[in-house]
């Protein structure tokens, strides 16, 4: 992992602009219709790190995850203010296409939800079916996906099959796998293990460890021990009442977790509310 | 040790239930029937009726004899419910009993090879068939389909996965279609296709009256379908850099094709069977007329053949006409069923 935000190192200057920021958000602010859910939120995110958002129900966190790719433009009633950069240019930019930035910051949902009329083998490639891209070694690529999602030993000799077929935590597994073929920058995660078993929760943990060595990711989850063990650095999100969202506080994880900056992370973290 | 256990289901019918039941209608039926004897009562539906309400009343004083009142009115509830299942059934079962019972004799071979080509229309019943009327039904919805499923697949892509801004109207208007009657949409072809330009009867102007009606059964359907495929599906499309165009190609109408099948054959019944639309375009023809003559030559097909048989008097061949009609949307309906529930296998 690089190691930048080491723990200790309180006063990291965020916002500085650097080669190695991946992914940086700059004063985004979202609205449902009237309401406003989430407010001005700026965020940089490293290179190859994992960044974990954390925070109770409602206070946006999910919803600020699905500006970094564009997908809360497709709830109806949704808009936003701010940008949102990868690698420097703005996302929203007019001279890129939603599906352009969203073939590079890939998704991974709350529920598996592989394709049901796929076979295995499809659902991997499925990314470059829908995206009009072709490889020269289809079979190469699926085999290079499933064991970054340490799923391909489990599949090997049954390919064809429906991807419906597989358990949840594998099917979550091969929606990590999916996204993984299309070779994405960034990976968002939006509370992946929360319908999996304990058991699937650690493999696909084990997979976030391993393939964060090519893939920036953004994880959000409600499970406490889960972003202590998979993230570097974690972002702590907090809607007051009657109020939008806001990040309470950012930072290395460790520090996050065992020495808060702010009383409310620390009753968070401590599982005094939410 | 094993202990030997009986399992029972607790809320199946008791077999002291059943005899009491069997009975009660029996005693009904005959008392009901004494009663018609000796009075001047009369009439099979009013037999029906008396005999009906004294079996409900009997079962209700049967039961009260063992259950309190809120069981016993349990029970009489539930036996009504039951008799209304099996009233509203009944329509289908007779239906179809006599359309085999009438139409059983006439099935033959030459039903199925011969046409009424040259056949004088007072000859017996058994003197020629029906093959040019099944192949013209064969044809006629044949090129419906052609005509229907890519705009009904369309309508339904635009009503639920386009979502523009005329979808209240389109909606609106896909309704309003499926209410024109069946004779008005033969009527509008007869007006722009057959005697406007001059085209003449023909087959293929069934088919445009046909499909006409089946669109909105085609559309709506698909729609309610689309409807199905879960959302999340179309967000992991979306999410892999997909446009639109393809999440919809590739992940939604392939997951509904089941549906869509469905949809299809259900668009199919409903037209299988129009008689009144074909009168104006199709016309009805004694021989068989090959796909390519039906776009200028009229042409028969089964619901014109069984109303024409009947108004010459050939009763058994209209008779036969009306099973090979309802054989053949019954296949339909297997068809469809046998489609979704593989769809469900998988």
């Amino acid at each position: 992992m690089t190691a930048v935000m080491q723990p200790g190192m309180e006063h990291v200057d965020l916002t500085s602009a650097s080669a190695d920021i991946a992914l940086r958000a700059i004063g985004v602010s979202c609205w449902f219709g009237k309401r406003k859910v989430l407010e001005g939120v700026d965020l940089s995110i490293r290179r190859h790190s994992v960044v974990a958002l954390i925070g109770p129900s409602g206070c946006g966190k999910s919803t600020f995850l699905r500006t970094l790719n564009r997908m809360h433009e497709l709830v109806p009633g949704a808009s936003l203010a701010g940008s949102v950069e990868l690698d420097g240019k703005d996302i929203y930019g007019s001279d890129l296409r939603p599906s352009e930035v969203r073939k590079r910051i890939g998704m991974v949902f709350q529920k598996p939800n592989p394709f049901p009329a796929m076979t295995i083998r499809e659902n991997v490639l499925a990314g470059l079916k829908l995206t009009g891209s072709k490889t020269t070694e289809p079979n190469e690529l699926v085999e290079w996906a499933l064991t970054r999602a340490s799923l391909w030993t489990e599949v090997r000799d049954r390919l064809d099959t429906p991807g419906g077929s597989l358990s949840g935590g594998q099917q979550q597994r091969l929606c990590i796998a999916r996204s993984l073929a299309v070779k994405p920058d960034v990976l968002l995660m939006d509370e992946p293990c929360s319908a999996l078993d304990p058991t699937s929760t650690r493999r696909v943990e084990e997979t976030i460890g391993e393939v964060s060595e090519e893939v920036t990711i953004v994880i959000v989850t409600h499970n406490m021990q889960q972003a202590q063990r998979v993230s570097d650095t974690c972002a702590f999100f907090l809607a007051e009442e009657n109020q939008p969202g806001r990040i309470v506080e950012f930072g290395a994880t460790e520090q996050v977790f065992s020495n808060p900056m702010d009383p409310r992370t620390n009753d968070y973290v401590n599982g005094r509310f939410g | 040790m094993t202990i030997a256990v009986r399992p029972r289901r607790p809320r199946s019918l008791r077999p002291t239930d059943a005899v009491r039941s069997v009975g009660v209608f029996g005693a009904s039926l005959a008392f009901t029937l004494i009663a018609f004897l000796l009075t001047p009562l009369d009439g099979g539906l009013g037999f029906v009726v008396i005999a009906f309400a004294l079996f409900l009343t009997l079962e209700y004083v049967m039961v009260r004899q063992t259950m309190d009142r809120k069981h016993a009115i349990d029970h009489l509830v539930s036996t009504l419910v039951y008799s209304c299942a099996v009233l509203t059934a009944l329509p289908l079962v007779l239906i179809v009993g006599t359309v085999v019972v009438n139409g059983l004799p006439g099935l033959s071979l030459n039903f199925f090879t011969k046409t009424l080509e040259g056949v004088d229309p007072s000859a017996s019943s058994t003197v020629g068939g029906a093959l040019h009327a099944i192949t013209g039904t064969l044809t006629q919805v044949g090129f419906a389909v052609i005509v229907t499923v890519p705009f009904g697949i369309l309508t339904a892509v635009y009503l639920t996965e386009i979502k523009g801004r005329f979808t209240g109207l389109v909606r609106l208007l896909v309704d309003a279609m499926s209410g024109i009657p069946s004779i008005v949409a033969g009527l509008f072809i007869y007006a722009i296709w057959v005697i406007g330009p001059g085209h003449g009867f023909s087959g293929f102007a069934a088919s445009l009256a046909l499909s006409i009606l089946m669109l909105p059964t085609v559309a709506r359907t698909t729609e309610e379908m689309l409807k199905l495929v879960d959302p999340s599906l179309r967000e992991a499309s979306l999410a892999l850099g997909s446009p639109q165009w393809r999440t919809v190609g590739q992940v939604v109408l392939p997951t509904a094709r089941a549906g869509i099948v469905t949809a299809v054959i259900l668009g199919i019944a409903r037209v299988a069977g129009e008689t009144a639309p074909l009168l104006m375009t199709a016309f009805g023809n004694d021989k068989v007329v090959n796909p390519v003559g039906a776009f200028h030559e009229p042409q028969s097909a089964l619901p014109l053949f069984i109303f024409q048989q009947l108004a010459q008097d050939q009763r058994e061949r209209a008779w036969t006409a009306a099973l090979a009609l309802i054989g053949l949307v019954l296949l339909l309906f297997m068809l469809a069923r046998l489609v979704s529930r593989k769809a469900r296998a998988r």
